[in-house]
């Protein structure tokens, strides 16, 4: 390495030509990085667009003749009962979103502005919880979850994902940190209450933050497959995770079918991509520096 | 219809049993009426009320100076703010996050399995069978495969981030892909991996096409590759994730330093190696020991994928199925405390690398 520099320096032809080397390497190595991250995902769509026979007959790589031969998704979509899916998901993701949003703000609201015995402890208790993956309590969580009757009903997840996933507390601590308390006082010397204040200035400030919570928690109940599947076994509850999931057994064959359920599983998310991607680019790596 | 899915669920027939049971007599285990209901009896509810009231009065009057003429009333509205605002946030954080580690450090000196009324303390029996019976604490070998693939994904990531970093064409679109496996549904990527190695699948064609078709394996069915395959899969979701913290960290190096190394004859290697490796070595440093704790912990794809046969068991899905289709709550708690103990010691050593860059 050493060695190199001089020579660099010394003949400014074989520069540009190794430059020239290094720029091709660069632009193979992104094509191939692409290639590797898309053509997974491509075979698939190909697969999910194929008649049986056709599936049967062709290889994974070759495009499907008719590109509008949507017959596996309807297939997927009223066999699976995928539309159940959605419901349930939608209606997981926007209760458990609100309740993050107002328990994180609340919570950190009051952490964050108000000195009384015995913060200290409760700021410790909700970094603690960090560090508790709660992948490895399932065991004794089922227990609590089923001894307050939530056992196959909604509730289940919802609570479980305000109660154990306090990412949404970090991500406004860190944002009121910037939100000067100079505002506070002066709404306190008008005369506005405490709830006026967190309704009227601090919950409309937050707002960049709030975006953040919605993003990250939103990907993570989107994605979550061993809550649901754990706690709601039953039929009319599935998730999209495990309405999906339950095309393993009785499709093992038909991969067709499998594929096309799996490509209406990734359009939501790849429509949430293209119409967020900035917000969703900052979102991750806000929440990365929670350390 | 429904004991099918209860089946799915992994949970054995006894288990359900006992889940019959205790919704037929409408009572709860001891336990738990130890433990959680009195979180939501309105009597204790405004006890802890009070107790915030009797904490506040004694701190009340500092506020005076601060705010003047009107203390009075802020003083009682911060009581009843600090009460009402941290009340359901804390008692959600406690039944949720705290109890039950409380009771899996309970149940682990148990042999309970789940759903009896009764129980016996075993003592330490439980940690014995982990770390003497090679049946179970061999599994962490498997962790081995995830923990090297975690080095493959942070150098992917670091490199991809370091080229993207600077002028590129279609610098977004490499961006995009790169990062959006990230996103995808978990079962969504365990079936894409499914198809992907399925023999005559994605990848076995891919070879074939290249003429490497000597290279062709049983991905998933042979034992000594399966994990190998595995953790390719794991490889592709989170590399985006790495990629797009590191991108970040590496755009908030100033231009002004590559200008004044360009400057000085600096290549590419010696900006990576002298300007961005020292400026993001942190956040590198703790992307890999948050990475350990997540091989340590692997689940969604081998469980989605494998379901943990043919030698792919990791000592998560082994802890699920010792719990919840063996009905051995008293051994899975004490293999999740193993396991509580790894994670939680791995991330105050992320902890202090955090504490020393302050």
């Amino acid at each position: 390495m050493q060695a190199a520099k001089p020579a660099a320096r010394k003949n400014t032809q074989s520069h540009a030509v190794r430059y020239t080397v290094a720029s091709i390497a660069k632009y193979v190595t992104l094509i191939v990085g692409a290639l590797a991250a898309l053509v997974p995902i491509i075979v698939v769509l190909f697969a999910s667009l194929k008649t049986g026979a056709e599936y049967g007959s062709t290889g994974a790589l070759t495009p499907p003749s008719n590109w509008l031969n949507f017959d596996n998704y309807v297939k997927a979509f009223v066999d699976g009962k995928m539309m159940v899916g959605f419901v349930n998901t939608i209606i997981i993701l926007i209760v458990s979103i609100i309740g993050a949003t107002f328990t994180g703000s609340m919570i950190a609201y009051i952490l964050s502005r108000f000195q009384f015995r015995g913060k200290k402890l409760l700021l410790g208790a909700f970094l603690l919880a960090t560090l508790i993956p709660s992948v490895t309590t399932q065991v004794a969580t089922f227990q609590i979850i089923n001894d307050l009757h939530l056992f196959n009903t909604r509730l289940a997840p919802i609570v479980l994902y305000l109660g154990t996933d306090i990412i949404a507390v970090y991500i406004f601590l860190q944002f009121l940190d910037t939100i000067a308390v100079s505002l506070d006082e002066s709404a306190m010397l008008d005369g506005a209450s405490y709830f006026t204040i967190y309704f009227r200035i601090i919950l409309p400030l937050l707002l960049p933050a709030i975006v953040t919570v919605i993003i990250i928690k939103g990907v993570a109940i989107y994605n979550d497959f061993y809550t649901p599947f754990l706690y709601m076994p039953k039929s009319s509850l599935q998730v999209i995770s495990t309405a999906l999931f339950k095309f393993k057994g009785p499709y093992g064959s038909q991969w067709e079918v499998i594929c096309a359920a799996i490509i209406i599983t990734i359009i939501p998310t790849l429509i949430a991509f293209l119409s967020l991607q900035k917000y969703i680019y900052n979102g991750f790596a806000q929440g990365s520096e929670k350390g | 219809m429904q004991q099918d899915h209860a089946e799915a669920a992994g949970h054995s027939a006894d288990f359900r049993k006992g889940l019959r049971q205790a919704k037929g007599t409408g009572r709860l285990s001891p336990s738990v009426e130890r433990n959680v209901m009195p979180l939501f009896k309105p009597n204790n509810r405004f006890r802890s009320l009070f107790l915030f009231t009797a904490l506040r009065s004694e701190e009340g009057y500092a506020a005076k100076d601060s705010y003047g003429g009107v203390e009075v009333s802020y003083r009682n509205q911060r009581i009843l703010i600090i009460a009402c605002f941290t009340i359901v946030p804390l008692a959600l954080l406690v039944t949720f996050a705290y109890l039950p580690v409380v009771n899996m450090f309970r149940y682990s000196f148990t042999d309970w399995n789940g759903y009896g009324k009764t129980f016996n303390y075993v003592g330490f029996d439980n940690y014995k069978s982990i770390f003497t019976d090679p049946k179970y604490f061999s599994v962490f070998k498997v962790s081995l495969y995830y923990f090297f693939a975690t080095f493959v994904q942070m150098g992917l990531a670091l490199y991809f981030a370091t080229i993207l970093s600077f002028k590129v064409r279609g610098k977004n679109f490499f961006k995009g892909v790169l990062f959006f496996p990230y996103l995808l549904n978990g079962v969504a990527i365990g079936f894409i991996f499914l198809f992907f190695f399925k023999p005559g699948g994605t990848f076995d064609t891919v070879l074939q096409a290249l003429g490497l078709d000597f290279l062709i394996q049983k991905w998933l069915l042979n034992p000594n590759i399966i994990n190998v395959s595995l953790a390719g899969a794991s490889v592709w979701r989170y590399m985006g994730f790495n990629f797009i913290v590191f991108l970040g960290a590496i755009s908030s190096i100033s231009k002004d330093i590559y200008e004044a190394s360009d400057i000085d004859g600096a290549n590419r290697w010696h900006q990576f190696r002298h300007i961005i490796l020292p400026s993001i070595k942190r956040i590198v440093q703790l992307n890999i020991i948050l990475s350990i704790s997540g091989a340590i912990s692997a689940f969604d794809i081998p469980y989605i994928m494998t379901g943990g046969s043919n030698g792919s068991n990791t000592f998560v899905i082994q802890t699920v199925d010792v719990a919840f289709k063996y009905g051995k709550v008293g051994l899975a708690s004490a293999m999740a405390v193993v396991l509580l103990f790894i994670v939680v010691i791995v991330t105050l050593i992320q902890q202090l690398f955090v504490k020393e860059e302050k």
